[in-house]
């Protein structure tokens, strides 16, 4: 399974370095769609079901609503031209890979295996929960029952960023 | 905003509704199995979003619809502030209460208001992605204009 993931998590950090680098827009949002559906992918693998399906509901709709956008505005690059902070800006992203990379490796010592270990606070929540909630899904009791402040600020982002879209995108109010 | 073709406006007949219904299944059963309130709103955002597309609508219509969207938002907001702090009016009194009996566990009707509050969730998530969608659709035609 290890292999799979490494493989997926390969074709992920190709589809963003795609992204980026593509001349047409339309192709760049499609390569972003590649690491969202490859992360549905990681999450299956890894047992998260809850988390596949809305990352995949979610990666589709915003898929449908950037292609809409890309279609109705100027698809190909303006201007492009190299210059010495591209350079500049090369450099300086590789001395940071080199200075995370060796942090890596020495933290990576004395960490547990993926999944291995667990928190005293989660194991609380696993040791019967359905009992003390009266919910089947673990997920679900956990989320609105003992994380239930972090919910409802979840509900208030949304709510929120609705209300940034609405008064950007509006004509009337600026004239 | 002009809709699609003859063969999306069928298709979306067909499957546009089951699409609804398996919105609402995740979300009634969110405490029994894999999904609840924020995967099951954004299933049934996406039918509706499938209905908007492919039929399109008048300007009117859509600021009418986006209007309504906004209140039935707003009030699915509400009503979870007010189901948390109805919790605390009753036994222990924190924030969050799950004052209900919880029944049980398996039912469909069981732990108290869990369900309560994935219906009302999944309602606000529908609608907020559903006003989003909207109001890019009324910004271009405005911006036509």
């Amino acid at each position: 399974m290890e292999l799979a993931i490494s493989i997926i998590t390969g074709l992920m950090i190709l589809g963003a370095l795609y992204a980026i680098h593509a001349k047409d827009l339309l192709s760049s949002v499609i390569a972003c769609g590649i690491v969202g559906y490859s992360l549905v992918i990681c999450f299956l693998l890894l047992g998260a079901p809850d988390l596949a399906i809305v990352q995949i509901v979610v990666d589709t709709i915003t898929l449908i609503i950037m292609v809409a956008v890309v279609l109705d505005s100027s698809r190909e690059e303006l201007y492009s031209k190299q210059d010495l902070q591209g350079y500049i800006s090369a450099f300086t992203g590789l001395v940071l890979v080199l200075v995370l990379l060796y942090f890596f490796t020495v933290s990576i010592q004395s960490l547990d295996l993926l999944g291995k270990g667990s928190l005293r606070m989660a194991e609380y929540y696993i040791e019967g929960a359905s009992q003390k909630t009266g919910s089947a899904n673990l997920v679900t009791g956990v989320v609105f029952d003992f994380r239930g402040y972090d919910t409802l600020g979840e509900a208030v982002v949304l709510v929120t960023a609705v209300l940034g879209v609405l008064t950007i995108l509006r004509i009337k109010g600026k004239k | 905003m002009k809709g699609m073709t003859l063969i999306v406006k069928k298709t979306t007949q067909l499957i546009g509704g089951m699409i609804f219904m398996y919105g609402i299944y995740v979300i009634v059963h969110g405490h029994l199995t894999p999904g609840g309130g924020f995967a099951g709103g954004v299933i049934i955002a996406g039918s509706m979003i499938l209905v908007t597309l492919a039929y399109g609508g008048d300007f009117m219509k859509l600021i009418r619809e986006e209007a309504g969207t906004t209140i039935v938002e707003s009030l699915a907001t509400l009503m979870v502030v007010f189901i948390a702090t109805s919790g605390f009016f009753f036994g222990t009194r924190i924030f969050f209460n799950n004052f209900l009996p919880k029944g049980i566990v398996g039912h469909l009707i069981s732990a108290g208001v869990l369900p309560l509050y994935n219906i009302f969730v999944g309602t606000e998530v529908a609608a907020s992605i559903f006003i989003i969608f909207l109001s890019l659709i009324i910004y271009k035609e405005e911006s036509s204009q």
